[in-house]
């Protein structure tokens, strides 16, 4: 890979990573009306406004709060909750990120694990019943909206059949089941018709006539010719999406009750706790640019077209 | 033009949802909001269709009202979308530099948050948000997508020879952009727009569901919320919003797919 290309998206990431700490840290001040009167209500005590007022630093110049707003990013304690000033942003931020992260990384692997096979099945034979039974169930998974899917799962696995573990059990494993696959089904369906387009334009390709000519059964073909090559674009584009369930997180350990960013977010909200709404929407948005940057680098490493082109 | 059948679907899908939303106020039967304490959750009846929600309001008055709000929202957002990053895209794509340079370095920025994360922060922190903050949460993000379609569109027709023979005969830029680019990059944009009303469905549901905002009780991300809250005494108040939404994202889903197949030469069979 060139070094320009690495050179030029590395500073497109460092660009992003600094407009998004700016705007996270404009968010208090783009939304109308006085946030610690919005926090607070118009009619409370004056001493308790002052005092709110100076913890979250909004007493301070703008330059002022933006100055110790980034220190507050750079030391990594995202400042403390206001206004009791008890515990830093980050040990909260900190506490809620491994559930979250789990429960992504399950989704991803239900994602992958269905939309491959049918993705594959669908483009081997083109406008077979078994194309338009995958292409049916993706299209379904496309259009599920998640916060319905997820509801109908629980009353049919946990309330009617007893199968899988609900809201108020025990963590584990089979407690993860029916989350990730609320979170997963809708990157599950973008996949699956993805590793479909992508596969059907592999098998057209010269070198796919080339590796049936030499012999090799139509499964070898299709498995070590034809999916390797179409499952870059696939990987990257999972890998991208990863950050998306973070944020799709919000929706799916509500529904399920779960702990975790998602959960901290929706909390924070309630309470107008502006310091934990800036903190969580950083580290989602800041780790969804990263992981980007490490998709596109990693990219660029495996496929040598690209290499050669950038 | 011939349709596919399954564009034909997504066709009657997204009409049955706009003439609910045209009509809907009328046909209601009853007030959205009108409670009848003798009908708590009741399923579908002859007085109540498709039965009552647990302060006894008739549900599919609340849907179609519901679906007024749903397409309010949907189709404002998209249009303000639509403009504002056609105009964009365009405006970088032809006069490049560094208003090229400002218009893309924005567009990572706000495509740094992923799903609906700003559209959260935004709708969150705003205290009383109304059909005006829902658009604008929306659109804040919502026109990243087409002023990159129209960018990339804009820099393939930059040096067709008639965008080059009305600037040799002197047209001045705004011109060319509007009178001549702008109108040969509608159909993809307009695909876009078709996959775009779905996302915004998605997503302003998502955030009602979620009890953001605050808007009527009756927009169907909110029924969706109070239904699944019940779901283990009834599955009718869960179904009908959860059916209502699910077919209008098919539906563009449908209508989208076939109009991208239409539009794209290499995809003709």
């Amino acid at each position: 890979m060139s070094s320009a290309y690495l050179r030029r998206r590395l500073l497109s990431s460092l660009v992003a990573i600094v407009g998004v700490l700016l705007l996270v840290f404009l968010l208090v001040h783009l939304i109308p009306g006085d946030p610690v009167e919005n926090l607070l209500g118009e009619r409370a005590d004056p001493a308790d406004l002052a005092d709110m007022r100076a913890c979250m630093d909004l007493d301070q110049p703008l330059w002022i709060q933006l100055l110790r707003f980034l220190r507050h990013v750079f030391d990594g304690t995202f400042g403390v909750t206001c206004p009791d000033r008890a515990r830093t942003v980050s040990s909260l931020v900190w506490a809620a990120l491994p559930p979250t992260v789990e429960l992504a990384a399950a989704a991803m692997l239900v994602a992958l694990v269905l939309a491959l096979p049918l993705g594959v099945l669908a483009a081997v034979r083109p406008g077979s019943v078994l194309d338009a039974t995958a292409t049916t169930i993706s299209l379904a998974g496309i259009s599920m909206p998640a916060m319905w899917l997820g509801p109908l799962l629980l009353s049919v696995f946990y309330v009617q059949l007893h199968w899988l573990p609900g809201p108020a059990d025990p963590d584990g494993l089979a407690a993860l089941v029916l989350p990730a696959i609320m979170l997963g089904t809708h990157l599950m369906a973008m996949l699956a018709r993805m590793t479909r387009s992508s596969l059907l334009e592999v098998l057209s390709e010269d070198y796919m006539r080339t590796a049936r000519m030499k012999g090799l059964s139509s499964t070898a073909v299709i498995l070590r010719h034809g999916l390797r090559n179409a499952l870059v674009p696939v990987i990257t584009v999972a890998g991208i999406q990863f950050g998306s369930l973070l944020a799709g997180a919000v929706v799916t350990e509500k529904v399920f009750a779960r702990p975790g960013l998602g959960t901290l977010l929706l909390e924070a909200i309630s309470e107008r706790n502006y310091r934990v709404v800036q903190g969580t929407t950083l580290v989602i948005a800041v780790s969804y640019v990263l992981v980007n940057l490490l998709v596109d680098v990693t990219y660029g490493l495996v496929d040598p077209r690209i290499r050669v082109k950038s | 033009m011939k349709l596919s059948s399954s564009a034909k679907v997504g066709a009657v899908l997204l009409g049955v949802f706009l003439i609910m939303a045209v009509l809907g106020p009328w046909l209601a039967p009853f007030d959205p909001e009108l409670q009848s304490l003798d009908h708590l959750l009741e399923g579908p009846s002859r007085t109540h269709l498709l039965g009552t929600d647990e302060n006894g309001c008739d549900l599919l008055s609340q849907l179609l009202w519901g679906a007024r709000l749903a397409a309010g929202i949907s189709l404002l957002t998209v249009a303000v979308c639509l403009s504002v990053g056609t105009a964009l895209g365009v405006l970088g794509g032809y006069l490049g530099g560094w208003v090229d340079e400002l218009i893309m370095r924005i567009v990572d920025v706000l495509l740094a948050f992923p799903g609906i994360l700003l559209n959260l922060a935004i709708v969150a922190l705003v205290p009383t948000a109304g059909v005006g903050v829902f658009v604008f949460a929306l659109a804040v993000n919502g026109w990243v997508g087409y002023a990159r379609v129209a960018r990339g569109q804009v820099l393939q027709l930059r040096e067709r020879e008639y965008v080059q023979a009305a600037r040799a005969i002197g047209a001045r830029p705004g011109r060319i952009m509007l009178r001549h680019i702008a109108p040969n990059i509608l159909s993809p944009l307009i695909v876009q727009a078709t996959f775009g009303l779905s996302g915004v469905i998605l997503v302003e549901a998502s955030l009602s569901f979620l009890g953001l905002g605050r808007l009527h009780s009756y927009s169907w991300g909110s029924l969706l919320a109070q239904g699944t809250t019940y779901l283990w005494r009834t599955s009718h108040l869960a179904l009908v919003p959860g059916v209502a939404i699910a077919a209008v994202v098919l539906g563009c889903n449908l209508l989208g797919d076939a109009l991208r197949d239409r539009l794209d030469p290499k995809r003709v069979r």
